[in-house]
């Protein structure tokens, strides 16, 4: 029973807390998988941590880029107010009521309904929909997905969910080296300082290997976990800026009763969407590395509202 | 000796922390005030386009419907209201005002063929139904901001300093009618993980 802040500040200050719990939380994992490296491949051990370095400019640089590469590859392309006057106005008066700035707005030519924001801030966010959403949704359904893909942006859901995707790609790209390195023996080579100590080598591959599993495992379960809670929020705060759930909640079933899936969607672009572009089958495990909460939970709790 | 160091001590710290919860609460009464205020403009730049473009409609009209003065003359006369109106809740009124005259000034329109084809007309039909719904965004982003600071300074360590420096709370800005209903959101269920 954690209570809400209502205004859109406190719950951007609360972000920025989670976000840099999640930052720390995510160094220290990488640090450590960068000593392991640093080991395996031989480093002197004073020297081992400094591999980080090249890691972090890796992540600053995605950081940056992550927004254009998302929109480059779900092909999606800026409209003007005068291509989408409607898609656009309503952007536009969402923006207001939510003392946003007006992000970039995007379309992409599919007919699957859905839609999504990405962005490091408000002053460098986009909405993007898909072509399927303007035809099939009515404009107070419209209105509704673009008021929950907004409060993604004012709640700087956008900015946590980047600097995770960033990261954990990041961990599952040493995980990936980790274990190549360990088993195409980079730390075998003749000249290495572990010469002597065979127990050594050993718990450092044993260490390596685990790391090299565990790591990304644990990336990916944070990362859900952030995603599915803030779909409910968005879907939350995304009600109090229209005062009309029900166009949410009924673009939600229309979304999610809609048979076309996205083609442009991938595993890298699935939790960005505001509802699950790649239709899996709900499995246990499904459910717990689920990017978005089952969409039934999230008219049942539109409709109570 | 010994003992006047400490009391010495324990004041200035104490005066410290006073001092420095003093300044986090003024900035926080301040920061919120200029956000008030932000959100205020936001519904000024709308007020002002809306009547900005009343003289231009109330042209087209005269061109078809000249003999429909009565309704001409209580649009212009809203708007000028509106544009003299100096605190919130005056312009709201005077807004509401111009709501009422502009919606039986449309109603009028409908008897002229001639006037409901012409683009002009039709083009600014369009823009002042779209204004309205902005001011309806802006009020409720406006409003919103006010009860947070309305709120901030009658609460209890607050309270003091909003009277030593005088913050005054905000008018809300009132619609005539509730368009839309208000919606009751609950966090408690969605957030239990």
């Amino acid at each position: 029973m954690v209570e809400q802040p209502v205004l859109i500040y406190d719950r951007v200050d609360q972000n920025r807390r989670n976000t840099m719990l999640l930052l720390v939380g995510f160094v220290a994992l990488l640090a450590g998988m960068s000593i392991v490296i640093g080991l395996v491949v031989g480093l002197p051990y004073p020297y081992a941590p400094l591999l980080i370095i090249p890691f972090l400019i890796f992540a600053l640089f995605s950081y940056y880029a992550s927004a254009n590469v998302a929109l480059a590859i779900s092909g999606a392309h800026e409209v003007t107010k005068e291509q989408e006057p409607e898609l656009y106005r309503t952007v536009e008066n969402l923006c207001i009521g939510a003392g946003l700035p007006m992000p970039k707005v995007y379309v992409i030519e599919d007919g699957s309904p859905n839609a999504f924001a990405t962005g490091r801030d408000p002053q460098h966010a986009a909405v993007c929909v898909t072509r399927g959403l303007l035809q099939k949704l009515e404009p107070l359904e419209l209105e509704g997905v673009l008021a929950h893909e907004l409060s993604h942006i004012g709640n700087y859901d956008i900015r946590v969910m980047t600097i995770v995707v960033v990261l954990v790609g990041l961990a599952a790209l040493m995980a990936d080296l980790l274990l190549r390195l360990t088993f195409f023996g980079a730390g075998r080579r003749p000249g290495n300082r572990d010469k002597g100590g065979g127990a050594a080598v050993i718990f450092i591959y044993v260490l390596a290997i685990a790391a090299a599993i565990l790591t990304p495992l644990i990336a990916q379960g944070i990362r859900f976990a952030v995603s599915r809670q803030r779909e409910y929020l968005a879907d939350a705060s995304g009600a109090l800026l229209t005062r009309y759930p029900e166009g949410l909640a009924r673009a939600l079933e229309k979304i999610a009763a809609d048979p076309d899936p996205l083609e442009v969607a991938n595993k890298a672009t699935a939790h960005l969407y505001i509802n699950n572009p790649l239709r899996e089958h709900g499995s246990f495990l499904n459910n717990f590395f689920a990017t978005h909460p089952p969409i039934q939970d999230r008219i049942k709790l539109l409709r109570a509202m | 000796m010994f003992v006047v160091i400490i009391v010495l001590a324990v004041l200035l710290g104490v005066v410290l922390i006073a001092g420095l919860a003093f300044l986090g609460i003024y900035n926080g009464l301040i920061r919120s005030r200029v956000r008030t205020n932000e959100a205020w403009s936001g519904i000024d730049v709308q007020l002002k386009r809306r009547a900005s473009l009343v003289p231009n409609l109330v042209e087209t009209v005269k061109g078809y419907a000249a003999h429909e003065r009565v309704v001409l003359e209580n649009v212009t006369r809203a708007r000028a209201a509106l544009e003299q109106a100096g605190s919130p809740g005056q312009a709201a009124q005077a807004d509401n005002a111009l709501t009422q005259t502009l919606r039986s000034l449309f109603a009028v329109a409908e008897n002229y063929p001639q006037l409901r084809a012409n683009e002009n007309f039709l083009a600014l039909q369009q823009e002042l139904s779209d204004i309205e719904e902005k001011i309806a965004f802006a009020r409720q982003f406006y409003n919103k901001n006010v009860m947070d600071f309305n709120a901030r300074i009658q609460v209890f360590p607050n309270v003091f300093i909003a009277h030593m420096f005088n913050f005054q709370p905000f008018e809300f800005f009132e619609a005539e009618e509730a368009a839309r209903e208000d919606v009751q959101v609950s966090f408690s269920s969605t957030t239990a993980t």
